[in-house]
């Protein structure tokens, strides 16, 4: 490293300012992840440690709620997560393999608009086409919502990966007699997988936090963990959410570290 | 050059191939025909289009005019998974996910060759380039010369008509670019199969190759042997770029059956050989600086002064400006060097008159 490198603690009041976005960026966290195992029925006053939040969540009278909400949460996830992984996957073949081609720059715009569009503007659309078309809202629009802003961030990864694959080693696959399919499934793809893991686990984490939309498009009688937890607070904040904020809490971190993790390890095998 | 060669023998003809990029013209109505079970090297500097030509004959880019005719047949239109070529690439292009068997299996597969058949086949190539106990590497575990030596086997084990190298040594190291060279040349031999070689080191081209062709700006400058190349350029582009030598401008007074008479600067006239084309008038002279005697002054046809001397280890070069300022090369060996002039002192130089070439321009 030829320059030295700037030390941001010589901009006057820099590091106070640091401090107060970390305190009020985490702060909040770290009072529901302590509250949570809080043994007392006030969500203010500390009374020792239990884990009876917990065994409320799961075995508590709302649980039944919970545990249909969660189900519900997962699997719309894993599908979400695997058809846009998939939609995002062919995408960015077509824009970074397929060279030129008219329409390329307008089918760019297409897949990331969803990053774009503030999400309540989403939302409403979203509802309002549903509606136009007759369609009954419940699990299948959230899951079909769920697909579409998806798309965007698994594509992100994947996208970044692929172009940071030479195509003189499908090249060379086509030079040794593989047919175009061929070289995309037995060279490409595998270079690829790192990618479009992270893309996946992106794409979950992202389909099992959302509630903005999926308020919009579940419709009567269907919860997501999201909209169950926002449900049981409008009556008022019960210890046990705080249990199961830091349950969702654990899984969104555990996704999003394996998801740096795989892409770090695709970088160091090229 | 091919002219006197039957057809059955030419593995690929190249047939006024042209290749435009945009408005660019990288190919300009290409012929070649390289023979069967030849080493042909395509010779260049860098941006001449030599990898272009390569691309065209793997079929990696299509030919904006002209034919490609491998054995008979005109494979111009044919995807490259169709085209019984294969290539060594300039990085290699191993598969990263697979080891050396694997890779070297790929073609095979491909092929449709059974998993028995094609491992027999594997551990046969992988023994021609002396790489057997690595079946199972993978190609980051590997050295530079050792994946080169897997991308060699991938590219013979489906036993191709043509193997085209992209500048294969060019990632290794001068030791091992030596070691290589004999190697490929001894490979080539064993296995028969054509080889289409790129470089854009002459001293690789001259010395592994049956014939070079000779690239400039996309333009066929000249076919031939090394010794054809070498003592008989044809035009100034291939005298210049092919070693070094002194170009001398002449007036041409008559050029009949390869031969011209010329006069020389100092109004000196010499007889010398001519490349087809060469007319009367203004030309150039080639004469190699080994082909240049240093004498005493008075018994030189030219006199100049020492303005240089390198030491070249094997061989002592020397600069030696004539009074009409030009400079002249000249190359002694390393054995005669008691007697080169001091710099700043003069000294004649002589020639034969079958050292000097006149060329076409
Ligand atoms: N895809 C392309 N689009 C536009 N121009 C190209 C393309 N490929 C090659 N060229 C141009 O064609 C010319 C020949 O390129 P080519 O790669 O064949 O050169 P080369 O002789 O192999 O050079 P080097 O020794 O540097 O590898 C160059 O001027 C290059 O810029
Ligand atoms: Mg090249």
């Amino acid at each position: 490293m030829a320059s030295k490198k700037i030390d941001l603690r010589y901009f006057p009041g820099f590091l106070p300012l640091t401090y107060l976005c970390l305190f009020l960026l985490y702060a909040p966290l770290i009072i529901v992840l302590v509250y949570s195992f809080n043994d007392s029925v006030s969500i203010t006053k500390w009374g020792g440690l239990s884990l009876r939040w917990y065994s409320d969540v799961f075995f508590g009278p709302e649980a039944p709620k919970f545990q249909t909400a969660a189900f519900n949460s997962l699997t719309i996830a894993v599908i979400a997560a695997t058809v846009s992984t998939t939609i995002a996957t062919l995408a960015a073949t077509a824009m970074i393999r397929a060279g030129n081609f008219k329409g390329r720059s307008f089918g760019f715009v297409l897949i990331n608009l969803p990053i774009m569009v503030p999400e309540i503007v989403t939302a409403v659309a979203t509802l309002i086409f549903f509606s136009a078309i007759g369609f009954t809202t419940g699990y299948l629009t959230i899951l079909i919502a769920h697909i579409v802003f998806c798309i965007p961030f698994a594509y992100l990864p994947i996208a970044a990966r692929m172009q940071s694959i030479d195509n003189t080693y499908e090249q060379a696959a086509l030079d040794l007699y593989a047919t175009k399919f061929e070289a995309f499934k037995l060279v490409l793809l595998p270079l690829m997988a790192p990618g479009i893991l992270s893309g996946f686990l992106l794409a979950f984490i992202i389909s099992l936090d959302d509630f903005i939309i999926t308020n919009f498009v579940k419709g009567a009688g269907i919860e997501t963990l999201p909209t169950a937890i926002f449900g049981s607070v409008k009556r008022g904040i019960q210890p046990n959410i705080m249990a199961i904020s830091t349950l969702l809490l654990l899984v969104s971190v555990v996704f999003v570290t394996l998801s740096y993790l795989v892409g770090r390890a695709g970088e160091k095998s090229k | 050059m091919a002219t006197d060669v039957q057809v059955k023998d030419i593995a690929i003809d190249i047939r006024s191939v042209s290749k435009l990029f945009g408005d660019f013209v990288a190919l300009d109505k290409v012929s070649l025909g390289i023979r069967d079970n030849e080493f042909f090297t395509l010779l260049g500097p860098s941006g001449c289009g030599k990898t272009t030509l390569l691309r065209t004959i793997a079929g990696f880019e299509d030919v904006s005019a002209g034919e490609i005719v491998l054995y008979g047949k005109d494979i111009a239109s044919l995807p490259p998974n169709k085209r019984p070529v294969n290539t060594v690439f300039q990085q290699y292009a191993l598969f990263p996910h697979m080891d050396v068997m694997q890779n070297v299996k790929f073609g095979l597969l491909r092929q449709g060759v059974d998993e028995v058949e094609a491992t027999k086949r594997v551990s046969e190539v992988l023994e021609l380039v002396q790489l057997n106990q690595f079946a199972n590497r993978l190609p980051s575990q590997m050295s530079g010369g050792q994946q080169q030596r897997v991308a060699l086997a991938r590219a013979l084990a489906p036993k191709p008509k043509v193997l085209l190298l992209d500048e294969p040594l060019s990632a290794l190291d001068l030791k091992l670019r030596q070691a290589v060279r004999l190697e490929l040349q001894q490979i080539q031999n064993e296995t028969g199969i054509t080889f289409v070689f790129v470089t854009h080191d002459q001293e690789e081209a001259l010395t592994m190759s049956d014939r070079i062709a000779v690239i400039n700006d996309g333009q066929v400058q000249q076919v031939g042997t090394a010794e054809e190349i070498y003592e008989a350029p044809k035009n100034k582009f291939v005298a210049d770029f092919i070693g070094e030598t002194n170009l001398i401008d002449v007036k041409v007074k008559s050029v009949s059956g390869g031969k011209a008479s010329c006069i020389l600067p100092g109004g000196a006239a010499i007889n010398c050989s001519a490349a087809d084309g060469a007319k009367a008038g203004d030309g150039h002279l080639s004469i190699r600086p080994e082909r240049v005697a240093l004498v005493s002054p008075t018994k030189g046809t030219f006199v100049g002064t020492v303005t240089r001397q390198i030491y070249l280890g094997t061989d002592m070069h020397v600069d030696v400006q004539l009074d009409d300022s030009e400079t002249v090369k000249v190359r002694v060996q390393n054995s005669k060097v008691a007697k080169i002039p001091e710099i700043g002192t003069k000294a004649g130089l002589n020639f034969d008159s079958d050292a000097a070439r006149l060329l076409v321009d």
